[in-house]
């Protein structure tokens, strides 16, 4: 079954693809960004959109495995992470407002009642 | 280069761009359309790997859905401009350096151990056939995400209600 770029004639037959090490290393070098914008990142937002970018980057190593393994497993496993994902998004947002509501501020540095 | 290798480097060079916008930017709401402009790329990245339904659901339910629930909560929030924290001395001239060299060391190993794998024959996956594989042998788990979906809606609602209203 051929893919949306092999019809519009992208693929050439038997022709080179991209090496399977090259989605890896994007994906290894978006989760380590994804790392360093959890760790820097002061807003409560955007922490929740850095977790979302780590999670895209386990995504893109599943799709990239599953291809090059030749196995479907993969894929479904990319579905049910964006399934999960849209189901923390939801509950971290809620958690944000009430956040938001109960302090007056969006900055992790200070909500930081456990270390009184 | 072959044409598929180019546009791996584009959307990999707008996907890394995204990333390190997202972590440059001040404000939360462009944080969010860079983490956008990464989502797309990736999605791109997919339907270049043959996965034309991951790439469908990639557009639709997170550069969609959950990226329009940011947005609405950053207005709803109205969340201004991130307040500047000076990184320590230490943060600075040790973690820093050290960050870039665990990333670089990161790529390098991982593109090394798995480069014999560029001589597997690929192939496409089409959403017939995933989708067979998810409604008979995964369909206890898909029934199970629904139910997932289900208790964080309600979650949400019950965390987000205004306390006074009971």
């Amino acid at each position: 079954m051929e893919g949306v770029l092999d019809v519009v004639g992208v693929e050439s037959p038997g022709g080179v693809v991209v090496p399977t090490s090259y989605y890896l290393v994007l994906s290894a070098v978006l989760f380590g960004l994804g790392v360093v914008a959890f760790v820097f990142k002061r807003n409560i937002i955007t922490v929740f959109m850095s977790i979302e970018l780590m999670l895209n980057a386990v995504n893109l190593a599943f799709v990239a495995f599953s291809r090059a393994l030749g196995q479907m497993q993969g894929q479904v496993f990319v579905f049910f992470v964006i399934v999960v994902a849209a189901a923390e998004a939801a509950v971290g947002m809620a958690i944000t407002i009430v956040i938001a509501r109960n302090r007056g501020t969006l900055n992790v540095e200070r909500v930081d009642t456990l270390k009184h | 280069m072959t044409p598929q290798i180019a546009i791996f480097l584009v959307l990999a060079a707008l996907a890394v761009a995204g990333a390190v916008s997202l972590i440059l930017q001040r404000h939360p709401i462009h944080s969010a359309l860079s983490l956008i402009v990464v989502m797309v790329a990736l999605a791109g990245l997919y339907l270049l790997q043959g996965a034309d339904f991951i790439a469908a659901v990639q557009i639709i339910v997170y550069a969609g859905a959950i990226m329009v629930l940011f947005v609405f909560v950053i207005m709803l929030l109205n969340a201004g401009e991130e307040e500047r924290t000076n990184l320590s001395r230490m943060a600075q001239y040790v973690g820093v350096p050290l960050g870039v060299v665990f990333l670089v060391e990161v790529a390098y190993w991982v593109g090394r151990a798995t480069s014999h794998m560029s001589q597997s024959t690929p192939q496409s996956v089409s959403t017939h056939d995933l989708s067979t594989l998810l409604f008979r042998e995964y369909v206890f788990p898909f029934e199970l995400t629904s139910f997932l979906i289900l208790i964080a809606i309600l979650g949400a609602l019950v965390l987000a209600r205004r306390e006074d209203s009971e």
